[in-house]
């Protein structure tokens, strides 16, 4: 795929190395990713799929293990002079004013004061922060040091901007008040970049201001595919044809495995069971991931989506009812489907009838299903119960449980799974955790306590 | 040594360089635990391999005290000859035992003045209101001042015998550790947990309960990394201390600080060799065995209740909490603790609380300032009586002018320090890898005491006929601009990494970069190193400036060695003169100048 556009990365990986040096993590395998001439380009995935690595890649932040980053046609060494970024977390400069941190890329560049001021007053009116050019970041709003973030990277008139989700540290409708505004600068035609590359996880966010989305899947972070946003611009989000494509962008989150074809004019596609991280089957329990949720949060879903059967069960609206983003709702699904609680199909979700007796029964019958459940379809927790139950006294350290899934895992997500893993199984009552001798403690099967600490 | 804001600052700083709870320190512990069994590896040994390793190490522990002890058991009457020293390398490690045991006993009286003074402080309002102020005032009386004072104190108290030596050595100790351990302690029991604190009386709990399961616990990080880095300061005091010359009479008490005194005396070069090779190992062992086990398991009493981030890490305490002889002996205490803990409580009911007549309580309050004010100026004018009296006005005005040449010599060291060591502790600090190699070496540099080093600048000086009056600046910096460059790593490491991203992608380079992000976001780190240097470099003009090598005496003109030989020769009034002009130098410095800045750095360079 020739770079022909203003920034892109061809066939592009990045792998960190295992701290004791002997494995690899892949990050992104084999991107390729152009932004255009006068497009609006959103990156759209859940975390773990490199996202942010790969914008920071483009920007010049991080160089990639192979692979080329072009801008504007020459190969880049160094951070991208062309690119100016939004961060999420606004990374203004605590004692400077809005004015000098709005300032501070001119200068950079070596614009004289006189100049540099004009220029920054003139954006900083733009972005609708008249008025506060001699104040403090600490003085300010969260949304309106998000509006000095713009102001700085527009006022070096790059040829991308660059956002790293830059209204999730938002309230929502702070959010939505700044990603409007967004819009429709963009519309107005006289907007200081040429194209933006928009990176979220939010699939409103990325339909309602992106010309072409491009999918990221997980483990290891790879393009999965494209949509293309063929709506009119301002996109209406009561349109039909907008709710089709986020619905449909829901799907495809939803179902890892499946290929994507271009958002079709009606929904097809075959039903497919929605099943964890679609690797062949690796022959280690501790391979198979377990989904980052609490047991009381898959329970509490199953009972909302009981009690209001009339609002469907189409994720989409339960992601917008609830306010969930994907990286919160996704895995309380995934759990779901583990525990066979539930099914995912056609962007909907449909409880089996264990799933609704577990959602309805009392909390020791319900801790019996999940018991149930969690040994027969949750790998890590059987696996953990049944090495405890080897052993005479029944106790395991936690370090050889840690040291089993780093072969799977990065440090911190091996402890993640170690942690999850124990949340379940605490709750199943299959067995403890003393946090303090780090240490796992079969349980006798009664609601009694083990005897206090030895 | 430290001021009253920099010890609080000091331990958010050490937290922020990632020697406690950050991820960063704790993977490089994690790669030197490769070295060392793992905590899983150590569980896996069959029981009794890790109670073997901990009852031996216990009992060796035991036998080495109980022969240390036996020479510190001092008699009440003048032994027959007074004990010297023997530069025979081969005592260096019973020497260092008895310096470390020293060290100990005062760490543990400084515990325990800690818990009453704080305690009393924190609950009574009038005592806060003279204690909190004299706190203030002790933490700036240089420590060897005190020294010289109390010595001369405690040996008319025991006349003769070397217990009076004993008492003021570790009184010394005492002073550089107590006053900081009492203020952080003060400052925990005033920021309690709100809803923790309104638990403990919903509940009823008696006092000592409370002190035990809620008041102690939520101070106990603080108190340990105070105690720790007051620890490693008092090395340098202790030295200091065991040789010091009293009233025209050298008294020794045996350890390491006085080898080092009998072999600047002696001109005997390996011996002084062997000295600080012996000290650098002592400090690496109790480091090692001692504070990293309490401060990992000082890690529990983290406030926060996110459990995310690994702690600290220390083999020693695995071994023993892996090792179940220990948890025997626990569940053998129990009962015992149990008995005792009911007992305490009984005695520390909680009594209804107590609400006095509001206009009373003005009127009292009142009265006691009142009181407090006259009390206080009635002090002063005694001691400005007895040193008009007895030494006369000039000598204040020659005494203050010393003061100044003194003070000439911080301002320098510290320019010097933040020119040359700022930049190279940031840079280091930018740098994971480097940080993680340099900054304990840095902190070993700060804790290492610099006396010992000063015998071979002595013989340089004296080679190459460099005068004292400069000369001194070098070895009162060898004591101090560690803290400098040890607390710019940790402001370099700080700095957060999306203000790092945002700047490399905006284009802000180079000279930009230093003076826009880099020095701004490193302010308060300087600060806090600023004011800990300063203090040690006022501290350490006590022993810079008057330093001898055999049988020659390099005297400078300035106020350390005025207190110096004050002291040597038991003058009381010039050593009282001496040691209040110096200690209205660092407080009038501090309030103008220290002060001000770390107010500065919280307002507008606060990350």
């Amino acid at each position: 795929m020739s770079a022909t556009g203003l920034v892109a990365v061809t066939d592009c990986c990045k792998t960190f190395p295992h701290p004791d040096g002997r494995r690899e993590f892949t990050v992104l395998d084999h991107i390729d990713v152009s932004v255009e001439d006068g497009e609006v380009v959103a990156l759209l995935g859940r975390s773990g799929s490199g996202k942010s690595t790969l914008l920071r890649i483009m920007a010049g932040l991080i160089p990639p293990t192979s692979g080329t980053v072009l801008s504007d046609g020459k190969v880049l060494t160094g951070p991208n002079p062309d690119v100016a970024m939004v961060f999420q977390s606004f990374a203004l400069l605590p004692w400077l004013t809005v004015l000098e941190n709005v300032e501070l890329g001119l200068e950079a560049r070596g614009i004289g004061r006189v100049e540099r001021t004009k220029r920054a007053l003139k954006v900083i009116d733009l972005v609708g922060l008249d008025g506060f050019e001699s104040a403090y970041p600490k003085e300010l709003s969260g949304g309106m040091k998000q509006r000095v973030g713009f102001a700085r990277a527009l006022v070096v008139a790059p040829k991308v901007l660059f956002l790293d989700e830059p209204f999730s540290a938002l309230d929502v409708l702070t959010a939505e008040n700044l990603r409007g505004e967004l819009d429709d600068l963009w519309n107005a035609g006289t907007f200081p970049a040429e194209s933006i590359l928009l990176v979220t996880h939010n699939i409103e966010e990325a339909v309602f201001l992106a010309d072409r989305v491009v999918v990221l899947g997980i483990n290891p972070g790879r393009v999965r595919g494209e949509v293309k946003i063929d709506l009119p611009r301002p996109h209406d989000r009561n349109d039909a044809r907008f709710k089709e494509l986020v619905e449909h962008l829901y799907l495809v989150m939803t179902k890892p495995t499946m290929e994507m074809a271009p958002a079709p004019a009606t929904p097809v596609t075959a039903p497919e069971e929605l099943r964890l991280t679609p690797v062949p089957r690796p022959l280690s329990p501790y391979a198979h991931p377990l989904p980052h949720v609490r047991v009381g949060t898959v329970s509490g879903l199953l009972e909302l989506v009981i009690e209001h059967p009339q609002s469907g069960h189409e994720i989409a609206n339960i992601a917008e009812r609830l306010r969930l983003p994907i990286d919160d709702l996704l895995p309380i699904l995934e759990a779901a489907a583990l525990l066979e609680f539930a099914t995912v199909s056609e962007g909907a979700l449909h409880l089996t009838e264990l799933g609704r007796e577990f959602a309805l029964a009392d909390i020791l019958e319900s801790k019996e299903i999940f018991r149930r459940e969690a040994l027969a379809h949750v790998p890590i927790v059987a696996a953990i119960a049944n090495t405890l139950r080897e052993k005479s006294n029944g106790r395991m350290g936690a370090g050889f449980f840690l040291d089993l899934l780093e072969e799977h895992y990065p440090d911190d997500e091996a402890r993640r799974q170690f942690e999850t893993a124990v949340e379940w199984g605490r709750y199943a009552e299959l067995y403890e955790y003393d946090a303090m001798q780090e240490q796992l403690t079969l349980s006798d099967g009664t609601s009694a306590p083990i005897a206090a600490l030895n | 040594m430290y001021a009253t804001l920099s010890s609080a600052a000091l331990k958010i700083t050490l937290k922020r360089a990632g020697m406690g709870t950050d991820r960063r320190g704790a993977s490089s512990d994690r790669r030197m635990q490769s070295l060392l069994p793992s905590r899983a590896a150590l569980r896996k040994l069959p029981f009794g391999l890790a109670d073997v390793a901990v009852i031996l190490g216990t009992l060796f522990l035991i036998a080495l005290i109980a022969r240390i002890g036996r020479g510190a058991l001092v008699s009440f009457v003048p032994p027959q000859h007074l004990p010297t020293v023997d530069l025979d390398p081969r005592n260096l490690p019973y020497y260092a035992g008895r310096s470390t045991l020293r060290m100990f006993i005062a760490l543990i009286a400084s515990f325990a003045f800690t818990f009453a003074y704080g305690y009393a402080a924190a609950r009574n309002r009038y005592a806060e209101r003279v204690l909190i102020p004299l706190l203030d005032i002790l933490q700036s009386v240089p420590v060897l001042g005190f020294l010289s004072i109390t010595v001369t104190g405690f040996i008319a108290l025991f006349p003769g015998s070397l217990l009076g030596l004993e008492c003021a050595a570790i009184f010394a100790i005492f002073t550089s550790q107590a006053w900081n351990m009492a203020f952080s302690f003060y400052q925990s029991l005033r920021t309690l947990p709100q809803d923790l604190s309104e638990a403990t009386v919903a509940y009823r709990l008696p006092l000592w309960q409370r002190f035990v399961r809620l008041e102690v616990p939520a101070a106990m990080i603080g108190l340990v990394w105070n105690a720790m880095m007051s620890f490693g300061g008092g090395w340098f005091f202790l030295a200091a201390s065991e040789a010091i010359s009293v009233l025209n009479q050298s008294y020794t008490l045996p350890g390491i600080g006085s080898y080092v005194a009998a072999a600047v005396t002696a001109q005997n070069m390996p011996a002084l060799g062997w000295a600080v090779l012996t000290m650098a190992i002592t400090i690496l062992l109790i480091d090692q065995l001692f504070w990293r086990p309490v401060v990992a398991w000082a890690d529990k009493f983290r406030l926060e209740q996110s459990a995310a981030v690994e702690g600290p890490q220390s083999w020693v305490y695995d071994l023993l909490r892996s090792a179940h002889v220990t948890s025997l002996i626990r569940r053998a205490w129990n009962p015992i603790g149990d008995m005792a803990g009911t007992a305490l409580s009984a005695l520390t009911m909680p009594r209804a609380p107590h609400v006095a007549d509001p206009r009373f309580g003005r009127i009292a309050d009142r009265a006691f300032t009142g009181f407090l004010i006259a009390f206080v100026a009635a002090l002063i004018a005694v001691g400005i009586i007895f040193i008009l009296t007895t030494v006369g006005f000039a000598e204040i005005g020659r005494v203050a002018v010393l003061g100044l040449a003194t003070y000439a010599r911080v301002v320098v060291l510290l320019i010097f320090a933040t020119v040359v060591w700022t930049p190279i502790g940031l840079v280091i600090g930018l740098n994971p890898h480097l940080t993680r190699v340099l900054q304990p070496v840095a902190m070993f540099c700060a804790s290492f005491p610099a006396n010992f080093i000063f015998p071979f600048a002595t013989l340089a000086f004296i080679s190459f006929h460099i005068p004292i009056n400069f000369g001194s600046i070098l070895l009162m910096a060898l004591g101090s601009q560690w803290y400098i460059l040890f607390n710019a790593i940790a402001g370099g490491a700080s700095i957060p990494t999306d203000l790092r991203e945002m700047t490399a992608d905006i284009g802000a380079t180079g000279r930009l970069r230093w003076r826009r992000l880099i020095i701004p976001a490193a302010f308060s780190s300087w600060v806090t190193g600023g004011i800990t240097a300063s203090g040690g470099a006022w501290n350490a003009s006590i022993v810079s400036e008057i330093v001898t090598w055999g049988p020659t005496t390099l005297t400078a003109v300035g106020l350390g060695s005025y207190i110096a030989e004050a002291t040597g020769k038991g003058d009381w009034p010039r050593i009282t003169l001496g040691v209040s002009m110096m200690s209205v130098y660092v407080v009038v410095v501090n309030r103008l100048f220290w002060r001000r800045l770390y107010a500065l750095a919280e307002a507008k360079y606060h990350l």
